[in-house]
């Protein structure tokens, strides 16, 4: 079931305002961060080229750091995340290949291929947030906590989105 | 030339990535320069409407909180003002000569639009801009306490470098004994700031006040920062590690005032041209 681009592009703002208006309030323990646009771009239709996903990780990003007053903090992580997944994608795949038109969601290849495709790249953007914002490796633990709490957090709003869509579908 | 083409072509990928990480590291270091007038944040217009509508929301939910923090702000303001008149009364002292010292500071009303509080670097964003004569590099305060400074402005917002922000430091000073330091923010505990530099002869206790110095004319003298909580020494350290509690609950911030200090190009010009431009 591959989205049309129409609605991946309202998709682009609904995540931009969500993150910005709702979740830039919501930090658990003054440490978890729910950085949940990421998961515009791990959704996005597998065949997504490369270039495509840069961009659009880039234009996100760049939206999301107005707001939070980090001009290139945002976006260089989404980036990095854009340019990684796709290689990802072609190293976890299963021996038969992925069928034209899946999607990279939980409905479509299950939990558990959704759970080792999605927790390195949210962890890779993570890393490189949190310790580009730190400016350096001074605060190393403190920091390396942040990202995993905020995984933990990010991940778990995911997969309840991914279950909600998953009932959706079937009905 | 056509297999260089060739080369890029194939790699289209790899060097688009690093264009774009090129760019936003670039834009990541520009942003990181101290004080300047930028469109791509909270002051734009667009993003300011965004989170002001917003927040105009959420205010609903504590509009009791914020009108009697207010109710109680006038009423110490008028207590403060009724006592330094009686004591000018009585020193007879009511016409002070120089009209410059007495107006050296105005005050700027402003209502914070948006704040956070856990990041490394957090700002501020209020809805007052130049169009009331805020510019880059004013002091903000709150009745509490100090905030931060102006980072960039727009015609009707601007956006501030909180206190709680790693790159911020304000000269301050230990109220009882007079001596001097920096506050600077950790990034760990939203309620505690470092007061460095304060030298091993000097005896900080906990619960000494710390106030701003009014060193660099940024502030005024004398606001409130907060209150020694720790105090450390090191065996071998030049200076005290001092852990200071904020007088201000920066996630409660709902009003704010930005200091217009009128002498500050006079004190600044002067500095400059007997000690040169400071790094």
């Amino acid at each position: 079931m591959i989205r049309s681009g129409l609605v991946q592009f309202f998709l682009f703002f609904i995540y931009a305002l969500v993150q910005v208006l709702l979740l830039k309030n919501v930090v658990l323990f003054n440490t978890a961060f729910c950085l949940l646009y990421v998961a515009f771009i791990l959704l996005l239709p597998i065949e997504t080229n490369n270039l495509l996903l840069m961009l659009a990780g880039f234009l996100l990003g760049f939206t999301i750091d107005i707001f939070y007053d980090s001009l290139g903090l945002h976006a260089f992580s989404l980036v990095l995340v854009g340019y990684v997944r796709n290689f990802w994608l072609a190293t976890i795949t299963p021996q038969s290949g992925y069928d034209s038109g899946v999607e990279p969601t939980l409905s479509d290849n299950g939990l558990q291929w959704f759970l080792v495709y999605s927790i390195p790249l949210i962890f890779i953007h993570h890393f490189t947030l949190f310790f580009v914002e730190a400016a350096g490796f001074s605060m190393f633990w403190f920091t390396m906590l942040k990202i995993i709490t905020s995984l933990l957090f990010t991940l778990t709003v995911v997969l309840i989105l991914q279950y909600v869509g998953l009932d959706r579908r079937r009905r | 030339m056509e297999r260089l083409l060739k080369f890029i072509f194939e790699y289209r990928a790899f060097f688009t990535f690093l264009l774009l990480e090129l760019l936003c590291a670039w834009m990541l270091i520009e942003n990181n320069q101290y004080q300047s007038t930028r469109y791509f944040n909270t002051s734009n217009k667009l993003a300011a409407n965004i989170i002001s509508t917003s927040q105009s929301i959420k205010e609903y939910f504590s509009l009791r909180d914020i009108n009697s923090e207010l109710a109680n702000e006038n009423a110490a303001l008028r207590k403060k003002l009724e006592q330094r008149n009686q004591i000018l009364y009585s020193l007879e002292l009511n016409q002070i000569k120089d009209p410059t010292i007495v107006n050296r500071f105005d005050f700027i009303s402003a209502k914070v639009i948006n704040n956070s509080t856990q990041l490394y670097k957090n700002f501020i964003t209020i809805n007052r801009g130049k169009a009331y004569g805020v510019e880059p590099g004013m002091a903000v305060i709150s009745n509490e306490g100090a905030v931060g400074k102006v980072k960039s402005v727009s015609e009707h917002y601007s956006v501030i470098i909180s206190l709680l922000n790693i790159d911020d430091q304000v000269s301050s000073k230990i109220k009882r004994t007079g001596h001097f330091g920096t506050v600077q923010w950790d990034g760990s505990d939203s309620k505690l700031i470092d007061l460095k530099y304060i030298p091993r002869h000097v005896m900080p206790l906990v619960g000494d006040t710390v106030v701003t110095s009014g060193f660099n004319a940024v502030f005024p003298d004398g606001i409130m920062i907060g209150i020694i909580k720790k105090v450390k020494l090191s065996e071998e350290a030049p200076f005290y590690q001092l852990k200071v509690e904020l007088s201000q609950d920066f996630g409660k911030l709902s009003f704010v005032e930005v200091v217009k200090s009128n002498l500050k190009v006079e004190q600044d010009s002067l500095e400059v041209k007997t000690k040169g431009i400071p790094k």
